[in-house]
């Protein structure tokens, strides 16, 4: 145990990323509208996909009347969804504006839709880290 | 106006988006991308299709 403990005292730490403007924008910016943090760096058909796959999927569940996850402390559930659903950036806001997704739909294609727009949402999480990756030079 | 798809059309548009987003951001070279994308569309659909068999032996 001492040994263990002793080699964690060696082990230099590992570098921290430096902090540089683009490491804080590109993920910002990224999770407001998905796929812009790959287009502010240039990385114009990465983030044309991104944005086309990430804002359709979102649409789609909104058209199939997906529940809108709005801020709560019930249902761990919920609360997750909720999470997912932020995930989407402007989407989100734009349709929590609008009111879309209130209404309690009963059909399957709903609960489709609902699934669709975490999924979006989480997707753009996935697309966040990757353009923050590219910014700090971790991948090309 | 409500947009129904099938259980089936639903999941091969979540599979085409999900692959999408995977492709691009788990790999580096735009080859590797593609291939990557590829591999997870057709786990994604190939796993609908041996799961609704698998539900339709369960069945029968």
């Amino acid at each position: 145990m001492a040994n263990s403990s002793e080699d964690k005292k060696k082990a230099p730490a590992p570098p921290s990323p430096p902090l540089t403007t683009m490491s804080v924008m590109a993920p910002a910016i990224g999770w407001l509208i998905p796929g812009a943090g790959h287009i502010i760096q240039k990385r114009w058909i990465r983030g044309g996909l991104l944005l086309v796959s990430i804002a359709l999927m979102f649409l789609l569940g909104v058209m199939m009347d997906g529940h809108v996850y709005k801020p709560n402390g019930g249902d761990i559930l919920d609360i997750l969804g909720f999470v997912g659903d932020l995930g989407a950036g402007a989407l989100y806001i734009v349709v929590r504006v609008l009111g879309v997704g209130d209404g309690a739909s009963a059909h399957v294609s709903a609960d489709y839709g609902k699934v669709f727009i975490i999924v979006a949402g989480l997707l753009n999480f996935i697309s966040v880290a990757d353009a923050y990756h590219i910014a700090i030079g971790k991948k090309a | 106006m409500s947009l129904e798809l099938s259980h089936f059309s639903a999941a091969v548009l979540f599979a085409v988006f999900a692959s999408v987003v995977f492709g691009i951001t788990q790999r580096s070279g735009t080859r590797e991308q593609v291939r990557y994308g590829l591999y997870c569309f057709a786990m994604f659909v190939g796993g609908v299709i041996v799961a609704g068999w698998a539900m339709w032996i369960l069945r029968h």
